[in-house]
């Protein structure tokens, strides 16, 4: 099967490239220290756009539709092996929870494990008043408490609205999950530094769809543009009754929500 | 486990090291305190501990970096923080606020005060010793009045500089965990506060502790006058500190936001023994009853008069029990913020490993080793003044 591609505007030849990459060149361009200049340079070889990609004339996010996952897990399993993302379950950039929701007692919640959750569905005694499942992944936040908190700037967001980790230049602190409310970064056991899911980084710029949203057999999962007027995820975003995760800490999360139930967190 | 955590959060990401570190720079910043009390309080009676105090800065803040660095994923990208600092982050001010501090107040105030005595012992020694104690003057060698003058008034000044640079120090380590806001049990303005203040309170017990210890080694009389005076100071910071951390509980409990189910099962359980048992009642209430009664610190008169004796031992025995209150209080925080899941749905566990490099030999390892340090610093900057010793019979302030 050929791959979906975004439905994206034309993009600008020659156009500019990220605005971290811009302000280390010159940074160096400028005659810095030689001390300086070498892990800078180094830095800034990692964010090598795409030949002709042109971040300016992008801004992304991504649309879950609750009510159209069936959790399968395939977005899981598909992120493992499209990111190298360690396969134990500790380790996870995007991942699917269970709520069970009795007519009497506590609600049940539990992440649902890569075979999918029809290899786990639990019994259903005592009635079920409502069961759903609930994607989740890096919200990309437009005020990202991550890239605040990041001391020397390895996490940061692209212009086109990803929030990503430079793995040369994360030294490890870990402030950044700390800072993350919604779990969606770990540490990478091998390389040691921040892991979190980009968007597919590497195949937006090819104007392909990230691999969990390729992979979505309900089409939950709804990426695109956030400013084109009919775009997938602008459609998405007018004809549904829309909710972000924890609003209340201004985060201003670029995954959006629809028919989402309170007990989600 | 119990509950619901996310998945990413199985694995606790801050362990023992990152606790060792606020507890460190707390000490840092209490020892300096209580040395500034001297200096820019006049606070005569605690002189026989000033420079002890100031060595025990030096010691501990010299060894402060050391757990952050031990415990990056990239130890060797550490000096990034210093040539590319994310300004807006919390975390990448710390080596400037590490470097002030050492290099601005500590060691300027060690060698504006120690100079004069560097002169004399250079003077008095031969060889290799007197070529140490030359280097340590800097070729500063003028003893004239006016120059001993001005070692007084800058050592002064730089304690001026001093005491809100010890506040930024400590109320900055503070300010990185309470300004996390997607952690309820750090997010709290009062967090750096509370830091301050439990880090006079560590200070305190740790400079009076290594005053009885090192007067006990030298077969020194304790200046009673001193020691209960430093019982009075304990005192009454301890009293600040239980009433903000109280504040900081009773606060959270009234406002009872959505995390304080999860809070309140936190503090019940995984925290009951390293919060209530060890933080509150030992490391708080029973040696703030202890002190209220046997020290001087209100109307220059115990409750129960008590010999020097039995002062003593219940002084040192009370700052043992605030060490490992305060330490306590460091671990409650830094890993008590992470046995909750952020879904609020659960709690974790941490466990703590034996061997590697976020293991226990190399915790304790890390707490002795500003003890040796100092230890180095006595020996090459002797900081005794009592050759003539003051004892009291009635326990008093005097300031």
């Amino acid at each position: 099967m050929e791959d979906r591609r975004l439905d994206v505007p034309a993009e600008r030849p020659g156009a500019q490239v990220l605005d971290r990459r811009e302000f280390l060149l010159k940074c160096a361009a400028a005659g810095s220290t030689f001390i300086l200049a070498g892990p800078l340079m180094e830095a800034s070889q990692g964010e090598q756009a795409a030949e002709g990609y042109d971040p300016t004339s992008h801004y992304y996010g991504m649309g879950i539709d609750v009510s159209k996952c069936i959790g399968c897990a395939r977005c899981m399993t598909a992120c493992k092996t499209e990111n190298d993302v360690p396969q134990e379950p500790q380790f996870v950039r995007t991942w699917v929870e269970r709520y069970v929701i009795p007519v009497e007692g506590e609600v049940e919640v539990r992440a649902i494990g890569p075979e999918g959750a029809i290899a786990e569905t639990p019994p259903s005694e005592g009635g079920i008043l409502r069961t759903f499942f609930v994607p989740k992944i890096c919200n990309h936040c437009a005020t990202a408490p991550c890239v605040q908190v990041c001391p020397v700037g390895a996490t940061f967001t692209t212009q086109d609205g990803v929030v990503l980790v430079d793995p040369e230049y994360c030294i490890g602190c870990r402030y950044c999950i700390q800072a993350c409310p919604y779990g969606a970064r770990f540490l990478h056991p091998e390389t040691h530094v921040a892991e979190k899911c980009t968007f597919c980084y590497h195949r937006l710029v090819k104007g392909l769809l990230p691999a969990c949203v390729e992979v979505c057999p309900s089409g939950a999962r709804i990426f695109g543009e956030l400013r084109a007027r009919n775009s997938p995820l602008a459609r998405f975003l007018r004809f549904n009754a829309i909710q972000v995760l924890k609003d209340h800490l201004n985060t201003e999360p670029k995954v959006y929500y629809a028919n989402l139930d309170r007990e989600v967190s | 486990m119990s509950g619901y955590i996310y998945p990413n959060e199985l694995e606790l990401q801050w362990g023992l090291l990152v606790v060792i570190y606020p507890y460190v720079t707390g000490l840092v910043a209490g020892a300096f305190i209580l040395a500034s009390l001297e200096r820019v309080f006049r606070v005569r009676a605690i002189e026989p501990t000033y420079r002890l105090a100031l060595l025990t800065a030096l010691a501990f803040l010299l060894v402060a970096p050391l757990p952050l660095q031990a415990h990056l994923g990239h130890p060797e990208r550490s000096f990034a923080i210093f040539l590319t600092p994310n300004l807006r982050s919390a975390m990448a001010m710390f080596g400037f606020v590490y470097a002030w501090y050492l290099a601005v107040v500590l060691l300027l105030e060690i060698w504006f005060d120690y100079r004069k005595d560097l002169v004399l012992w250079a003077q008095q020694s031969r060889g290799l010793k007197k070529a140490f104690y030359y280097a340590l003057t800097l070729g500063a060698t003028d003893l004239s009045p006016r120059a001993i003058r001005f070692d007084n008034v800058a050592g002064r000044l730089v304690t001026f500089i001093g005491i809100p640079s010890a506040f930024l120090l400590h109320g900055y380590v503070g300010f990185i965990f309470g300004s996390v806001k997607a952690n309820p049990w750090w997010s709290s303005v009062l967090i750096p506060i509370v830091f301050l203040f439990s880090a006079m309170v560590s200070g305190i017990a740790l400079v009076l502790l290594l005053y009885v210890f090192t007067s006990l080694v030298r077969s020194k009389p304790v200046n009673m006058v001193c020691l209960d005076t430093l019982a009075s100071f304990l005192l009454y910071a301890l009293i600040l500190d239980f009433s903000l951390e109280a504040l900081d509980f009773i606060h959270r409990l009234y406002e009872a936001e959505e995390s304080i189910h999860i809070l309140g099962e936190l503090v019940s359980s995984r925290l009951f023994l390293s919060l209530v048992v060890l933080q509150v009642l030992l490391g708080t209430l029973v040696p703030m009853v202890l002190l209220t009664l046997l020290s001087p610190a209100f109307h220059h008169r115990a409750v129960l008069p008590a010999t020097e004796e039995l002062r003593r031992m219940v002084y040192f025995g009370s700052a043992i029990l605030i060490q490992v209150g305060i330490f306590s209080t460091r671990w409650n925080v830094v890993i008590g913020g992470q046995l909750f899941s952020k879904s609020l749905r659960g709690l974790t566990v941490y466990k703590l490993d034996m061997f590697g490099l976020e293991g226990l030999f190399v915790g304790i390892g890390l707490l002795l080793l500003p003890l040796v340090i100092l230890y180095v610093l006595i020996r090459i900057l002797p900081p005794w003044t009592d050759e003539t010793p003051v004892t009291a019979e009635a326990p008093a302030v005097s300031s």
